[in-house]
């Protein structure tokens, strides 16, 4: 029970990171892709919502990351080795992201300097979100794990079809996420539209990027494309899922923003819950399981109660964060 | 190069690189809030400037520290697999500790850095304290890692396996206490040394400048303490590297055969007996000497020439501290003369050197251990090959990061020198 509880707790932390940190990333995207007259306006925008809450959002990858080699250590150790490459791609990713935001905000180097750094922001932001989804979909088929070849850096046997149509939809997905938060941060009517213009492009690519990738899951990974389509959850979750999907673009094109953040949140929880039902109980394809990857019970014991103890600092305290900056607009 | 040399100088330069930018992350946030308060106890304004300048320099610094500590949380599984695989059950609870304290800080730095026109003045400065105190905590459980690693604890090898487990014991490691002290001491030391030494050169050049001069006095509030109390916990985990890791010592001193009144050869100066007193508080104590294990295990020798390093330039400290301290309380003011400025900014690096140093001589001291005594690092690097990739790109990244940061803190601190009155 403590296993699948710990497992949970990993899935959660995912959950919050594609949620906030994902939709900084998405941010990222939209920097890159600013266009138009109002091009500037769009990149402050986005700048301002990011700026006080991008570190805060990071740290639940960090938490996940210490979750899962605190509670499963050996399928830590197997994602390590495996994806060794997709891993430090994200890295240099997220390290770049982070530094030239900051180095934008506080470099105090003049026009060409804020501008310089503003365009290395965007496109890490861009290419970590697909680094992401690939790494996640190399766990799902566990090909390279599979294969039983001795890994090396130079060998690319990590990238198939189904693991880079999961990158690109996880682009789009916090794209899509980013923009429809947006639409309440922006200030003005044409911001808005600008943003709202985009989350629903970027929400017409993520289904398209999804049914591909669902299509390419068969093929690549039997065991979870089994589970994700012939289970007893599979047709209600698919159903309320491309429901809650239907209805983020319709409060989109009514300029409902502030329940279509919400709403489009919602979809995101579910395409994630979806992939960890899945998943279970596997946590790295083809063996390792909940179950056979699972630490020692005395770590979970004694790791529980900091799970909750933390838990009771650190949600009044991000809500507390959250009602500083992002209460108050619109 | 070995493929595990590669791991080993990919985790050398990452904690080397990361262990700057967390050390600032822990000391700058203590001194904004000083500033601060001071601000608000006086309604200076300049205590206002000052505390603003202080906390542009820490989102520099956290955020760079921040990647860079995530960058490391996966370096322990991309170089070290079989480590965090033997070690995870023991050590995640220090770990999860701290991804609590490190969100606490994101959190509070968040609001405080953007908060300051949302939140009341009080609530401000409570928001500062709680990243000064959580980055601290932040240290407090990693440092907790280090020490485990060097006097693991809370297990039973059992055929070759680690059973039994136990994490509370585990962070009960005897090396918790001086590791802990010894560090945070430590980037207090490294972070108010650079930035006294900064303020000191603005000094230099603009005498009058009380921004200047309020910025120094604050700092050297933290230095002088800290610099006092490093030699003693220094002596204090000397003796308990003397009990648990007694190669460790033999190799920070140089002691080839294992003897009663072992003697401490400083230069050309031998004094018998010193090291067994210095080591067990008994000058006729046995110290055990390198011969003890076989060459190939033995420490290497920029053991011991970083450990010299990091007395010598501890020592400057101290002494520095002492003169200032002394100054200080005599003359109920600062010295202010050239000599001693220059001083000041010639101890500028020492504090970040020294840490450095004495980060090598902790793990380096370690060898060829990753768990002392039961996981051989050799045992612990990664299958994967070719690691010389993500090295070189690791260290162009980093390299890159370091002269950028190196770049804006030249701009930062022009910006307060340049005009010499200008509003902030």
């Amino acid at each position: 029970m403590l296993p699948e509880l710990f497992a949970g707790v990993i899935l959660a932390a995912l959950v919050l990171y594609a949620l906030l940190g994902g939709a900084d990333f998405g941010g990222g995207v939209w920097d890159l892709l600013a266009r138009g007259p109002r091009a500037a306006d769009q990149r402050r925008v986005i700048e301002r919502a990011i700026a006080p809450v991008w570190e805060a959002n990071h740290v639940w990858l960090i938490l996940a990351v210490v979750m899962l080699f605190t509670a499963f250590p050996p399928a830590f150790s197997a994602i390590a080795i495996d994806l060794h490459v997709p891993l430090v791609l994200m890295l240099v990713g997220i390290v770049l992201r982070g530094s030239a935001f900051v180095f934008r905000q506080y470099g105090d180097g003049g026009r060409a300097s804020t501008e310089r750094w503003g365009r290395v922001f965007a496109i890490a932001s861009t290419v970590t979100p697909v680094v992401i989804g690939v790494t996640v979909g190399a766990i799902t088929t566990g090909a390279r794990r599979a294969s039983g070849v001795p890994p090396s850096t130079l060998d690319l046997s990590w990238l198939g079809g189904f693991e880079l149509l999961v990158g690109l939809f996880t682009l789009a997905l916090f794209a899509f996420l980013a923009a429809a938060y947006l639409t309440v941060e922006a200030q003005t009517p044409e911001l808005r539209d600008d943003f709202r213009a985009r989350a629903i492009g970027a929400s017409l690519s993520a289904g398209a990027l999804a049914g591909a990738a669902a299509l390419a899951a068969g093929p690549a990974t039997t065991r979870f494309a089994d589970r994700l389509t012939g289970s007893w959850w599979s047709l209600p979750l698919a159903g309320l899922t491309t429901a809650v999907a239907l209805g983020a673009l319709a409060l989109l094109f009514t300029r409902r923003f502030g329940l279509a953040r919400v709403v489009a949140g919602s979809q995101v929880v579910l395409v994630l819950l979806g992939w960890g039902a899945a998943q279970y109980p596997v946590l790295v394809a083809p063996d390792l399981t909940i179950a056979s990857a699972a630490a020692p019970a005395a770590t979970l014991e004694v790791v529980w109660p900091v799970l909750i103890a933390g838990s009771v600092l650190l949600f009044p305290s991000l809500y507390w964060m959250l009602r500083v900056f992002k209460a108050g607009q619109r | 190069m070995s493929e595990v040399l590669y791991a080993r100088a990919q985790m050398a330069y990452s904690l080397a690189f990361h262990i700057i930018f967390a050390s600032v992350g822990i000391a700058m946030p203590l001194l904004m809030v000083i500033a601060e308060v001071l601000w608000l106890r006086t309604g200076d304004a300049e205590y206002l400037k000052l505390a603003k300048r202080w906390a542009k320099g820490t989102a520099v610094f956290f955020a760079v520290g921040a990647v860079s500590g995530t960058v490391l949380s996966f370096e322990l599984g991309l170089l070290f697999p079989a480590f965090m695989e033997h070690a995870g059950p023991l050590v995640g609870l220090p770990f999860s500790l701290e991804g609590f304290a490190f969100f606490t800080e994101a959190i509070f730095l968040g609001i405080y850095l953007y908060g300051w026109d949302k939140v009341g003045r009080w609530v401000h400065v409570g928001a500062g304290l709680v990243v000064a105190a959580s980055g601290a905590l932040s240290a407090v459980f990693v440092t907790i890692v280090n020490a485990w690693m060097n006097a693991p604890t809370g297990f039973r090898v059992e055929d070759g396996k680690i059973v039994d487990i136990d994490p509370l014991r585990a962070m009960a490691t005897p090396f918790a206490l001086h590791e802990i002290l010894h560090t945070l001491l430590a980037a207090y030391m490294a972070t108010t040394l650079a930035g006294g030494a900064i303020h000191a050169w603005a000094l230099l050049r603009a005498r009058t400048s009380s921004f200047h001069r309020r910025a120094l006095a604050i700092s050297l509030a933290v230095t002088i303490p800290v610099s006092l109390a490093q030699p003693l916990v220094g002596h204090y985990a000397g003796q308990q590297i003397a009990v648990h890791q007694p190669m460790k010592l033999a190799a920070l001193e140089g002691l080839e055969q294992t003897q009663p009144r072992a003697p401490l050869t400083v230069g050309p100066l031998e004094v018998p007996g010193l090291l067994s007193f210095m080591a067990f508080n008994d000058p006729d104590a046995v110290v055990k000497g390198l011969e003890e294990i076989p060459v190939q295990d033995r420490p290497h020798w920029i053991v011991r020439s970083s450990f010299q390093v990091m007395v010598g330039l501890g020592s400057l400290a101290a002494g520095y501290a002492l003169f200032t301290l002394a100054v200080a309380v005599r003359r109920r003011r600062l010295p202010e003369g050239r000599l001693w400025l220059l001083t000041s900014i010639a101890l500028g690096p020492a504090g970040v050197i020294a840490m450095e140093a004495g980060w090598v001589v902790t793990e380096v001291g370690r060898q060829p251990w990753t768990i002392y005594g039961v996981l051989r690092t050799a045992d612990a690097a990664t299958p994967v090959k070719d690691l010389w990739l993500p090295f070189a790109i690791f260290a162009a990244v980093y390299a890159v990061l370091g002269v950028v940061v190196g770049g804006v803190l030249v701009r930062q601190v022009r910006g307060t020198t340049d005009p010499p009155a200008e509003g902030g």
